[in-house]
């Protein structure tokens, strides 16, 4: 701590909100993210800025609730999970996170293939490459010192609001929309809302925050400060999801709403920022997808392996932990092998991704909310009655959400138009 | 797989039925009585319609895949019984230390044998289960029918825990008693393994560790912990007297690193129940920027006058036994306390007893650093010149301390 205190006081300030709160926040505007916020923009133009304050509010009360279960009992949630609930509610929830979590994954690949499509690199070259790479950065230890640069490069989403000022957008009607509900009963405007729910507030982030808030050895006392630091990175994601909607809604949705097919379509979004617009939408989507997708894999393996009783860590030998490198090695190599097939739908799959993360978030918040209001395991530190009451209607709403949507799909097959 | 043996899940859930053949509820949880016996399931709890029964396992006529039969109804109804080992509620799906795997690992499930003796069945408890297999029968149990389980499982290797070897981490310091749970089983390991173990179980768990072992080996395991942070967590959850009592028996330089990663509150409350002479040498350390050679060299060496012949240097080393493992060189110094050479102990081996240490020592200046000097200026000494113990010297010149290769490599792994 002795360095610290030497640093000037704007810098000690940084070092002390970068943390646990804050990288996951970074990541989780990842490739699905930055797509579904594009198409939310693009399709329905300001209609549905409306979803961000609530959503706002519900990923500072999750995450909020991560990081004081983690601070509390010093266990991952996959841990809590399988200590209050048994072998085989942890191993039903374990195989939803690894199917949602390996969308997520291919949805990363795919958001680097199309990041440097943009630069006519062969997504055949691009993702092998990128696949290898990441397994290497983490199993060989060296991933800490590159998640800085990982941070630091996600300075390029500034790069969203100098473009959606430039664009000049129509600040009132966006303020407006901001705050007035609207719900279409419309399959495509409803899967996107659920996306735009499952891409903020996504399940595997439930599992990475408290793992990594247990990993930095945050305890009670410490919380405060963490508890800042986590809100102070929900709040500077939402932001930057505030501005690619409204910079998607002003350069796409005003010229022709309509759905967004290639990533060159969403660059386009950042135009009027001038020659340098592809380089920045495609450095921050290459890094977004690269830091997503060296975190994901392996806090899912953790996660199960946690879970399960199998042994993990990178710093085992794959003869001490196999299950460890298996899961890991499998959702990346798989991962990158499904965005490898012919024609394969990117844009999708990536909204797809999202729509998977939105269904099983309800559930993984059914666990979290028994889990944090059981007083022999959190104390004094169980959930306030307001933080049941938004977690709870999250749960309702979302469930209503997914159950509707079903429906929707299943009408719009069976009975179209 | 022999008859004998019945797993904790099996028995979970199982129904229970009295000297007529009444079915009168279901198994609920089987405990240990360790004060009784370690290894034989003294109670059974049986979730009636209303209420838990506790049957004692003398009541218990035979035991099952079908049931369990009693022959005596005399039941009490169940409660808390703080010497009792819940081995659903406490053990199963709760982590506990592989000792002879040096381990922290998951129950799955436990293994039972069940004996006849003096024709009434009884369980003791035969080993933990963790790995696949266990998982495997978990899932399936209930969907499937118990004997067809045990036949597929057969397939899958056996991963499995000797109860012997099994350390439960109870926080809660009474019921640690009161369960007969020693943790000195885990002070025979390897400090370096107690370590991983330590920092991969929960906060509550790892004070319940720190409390419970000598504080030598505490002092150990604590050094062997990687990242400071983790360190300072540790000591902070503890009582003052206790981490005193630790910091005591690490070596004053590592004691120092640690404390700088505490607040000041409570290092200092900590710096107040250490003894006075550790107490001042930490202190002093203290003083020292972390990343200077006087935050990395340690007090304690061994130095002896220059004038002096080897017998004296043996006679010194003999007062310092309690660093004889790491000791490897001896330094000289003038009357004023200055630093005027270094002698490898191989060489005192050598020579003979009125050999004058003048005439041992290498003919080179000596090689030293200040207390200011920078620590990767520092590790590049170390390695130029090849040293074992690099001395540290103040600004007049005077003997303050050493670094030692393993700190340097300490250093270097860190960074």
């Amino acid at each position: 701590m002795r360095l610290l205190q030497r640093l000037p006081r704007p810098l000690l300030i940084f070092f002390t909100v970068i943390g646990p709160g804050f990288v996951t926040a970074m990541v989780d505007n990842d490739a699905g993210g930055i797509y579904t916020y594009s198409q939310a923009g693009a399709r329905f133009g300001y209609m549905m800025l409306w979803t961000l304050p609530p959503i706002a509010l519900l990923l500072v009360v999750t995450q909020e609730m991560n990081a004081r279960m983690g601070a509390v009992t010093g266990k991952g949630l996959s841990d809590l999970i399988r200590e209050e609930f048994g072998l085989r509610t942890t191993f039903v929830v374990m195989i939803l996170l690894v199917l949602g979590n390996f969308t997520n994954v291919v949805a990363e690949f795919a958001g680097v293939a199309s990041a440097l499509e943009l630069f006519h690199i062969s997504k055949f070259v691009s993702v092998p490459l990128a696949a290898v790479a990441v397994w290497f950065l983490v199993v060989k230890g060296t991933y800490a010192s590159v998640e800085k640069i990982f941070l630091g490069a996600c300075v390029v989403y500034i790069a969203y609001i100098v473009a959606a000022v430039l664009i000049s957008p129509d600040w009132e009607a966006s303020a407006l929309a901001s705050v007035k509900p609207v719900l279409l009963w419309d399959a495509a405007y409803l899967t996107l809302l659920v996306g735009l729910v499952g891409t903020s507030v996504a399940p595997w982030m439930q599992f990475y925050l408290q793992a990594a808030v247990v990993e930095k050895g945050i305890t009670i006392k410490d919380y405060r400060e963490s508890r800042v630091e986590v809100i102070v990175g929900c709040i500077v994601m939402i932001v930057v999801a505030f501005f690619i909607i409204v910079a998607c809604a002003a350069a796409i949705y005003k010229t022709g709403p309509r759905d967004i097919g290639s990533a060159a379509e969403a660059a386009s979004a950042l135009r009027p920022f001038g020659v340098y617009t592809y380089l920045l939408f495609s450095a921050g989507l290459l890094n977004a997808s690269l830091f997503a997708a060296s975190i994901l894999p392996l806090s899912t393996a953790y996660s199960v392996c946690e879970g399960l009783g199998f042994e993990s860590g990178v710093n085992k030998r794959f003869r001490e932990a196999p299950i460890f490198y298996w899961i890991y090695t499998g959702l990346i190599v798989l991962g990158a092998g499904v965005v490898l097939w012919p024609n394969f739908p990117l844009i999708k799959m990536i909204l797809f991704s999202q729509v998977v993360n939105g269904v099983l978030l309800p559930i993984i918040l059914v666990f979290m909310i028994k889990l944090v209001n059981k007083s022999d395991l959190m104390g004094e530190w169980v959930n306030s009655r307001f933080y049941n009451v938004i977690a709870w209607i999250a749960v309702v709403v979302l469930a209503g959400l997914t159950f509707v949507l079903t429906g929707l799909t299943v009408r719009d097959m069976y009975f179209p138009g | 797989m022999a008859d004998s043996l019945l797993f904790l899940t099996e028995l979970m859930g199982m129904k229970v039925y009295d000297l007529k053949g009444r079915k009168i509820g279901r198994l609920r949880d089987a405990c240990l009585v360790p004060s009784v016996d370690p290894v034989i399931v003294d109670r059974y709890l049986v979730g009636g319609e209303l209420t838990w029964w506790t049957v004692r396992q003398d009541q218990v006529e035979r035991i099952s895949l079908d049931g369990i039969y009693l022959r005596d109804e005399q039941l009490t109804p169940y409660h808390e019984d703080e010497y009792m080992l819940r081995m659903v509620r406490d053990l199963l799906d709760q982590q506990i230390i592989d000792i002879h795997g040096r381990k922290v690992v998951r129950v799955n499930d436990v293994t039972f044998d069940l004996k006849r003796d003096n024709s009434h069945d009884q369980l003791w408890v035969l080993e933990v289960d963790v790995g696949v297999r266990s998982i495997f029968r978990r899932l399936c149990q209930g969907l499937l029918p118990p004997r067809l389980v045990r036949r597929m499982m057969m397939n899958i290797p056996p991963n499995s825990i000797r109860w012997e070897f099994c350390n439960i981490v109870e926080p809660d310091p009474q019921r640690r008693l009161r369960l007969n749970i020693d943790m000195t089983a885990l002070e025979d390991m390897h400090p370096a393994d107690l370590a991983d173990i330590v920092e991969e179980l929960s906060h509550e768990d790892r004070e319940a560790v720190f409390e419970a072992i000598d504080s030598e080996v505490a002092a150990d395991t604590l050094s062997e912990v990687e990242d400071p942070r983790t360190q300072a967590s540790i000591l902070e959850s503890l009582e003052a007297h206790r981490a005193a009592d630790i910091i005591e028996e690490m070596d004053p330089d590592e004691a120092a690193d640690v404390l700088a990663e505490l607040e000041d509150e409570k290092s200092e409350a900590i710096l107040d129940e250490m003894e006075a002479e550790p107490k001042t040498e930490v202190e002093e350390l203290l003083e020292f920027h972390e990343k200077s050679a006087g935050g990395m060299m340690n007090s304690e060496f061994v130095a002896v006058a220059d004038t002096g012949t080897v017998a004296d240097a043996m006679a010194s080393v003999r007062q310092q036994l309690e660093n004889i493992d790491t000791l490897t060189n001896i330094f000289l110094v003038d009357a004023d306390g200055r630093l005027t050479g270094s002698l490898p102990v191989g060489r005192l081996l050598l020579a003979e007893s009125p050999t004058l240490l003048k005439d041992l020592a290498t003919d080179e200046e000596v090689v030293s650093v200040v207390v200011t000097e920078r620590r990767d200026r520092v590790t590049e000494i170390v390695d130029k010149y090849n040293l074992m113990a690099l001395p540290v010297v103040d600004e007049r010149g005077a003997l303050v301390g050493a670094i030692t290769a393993d700190d340097i490599i300490s250093v270097l792994r860190q960074e």
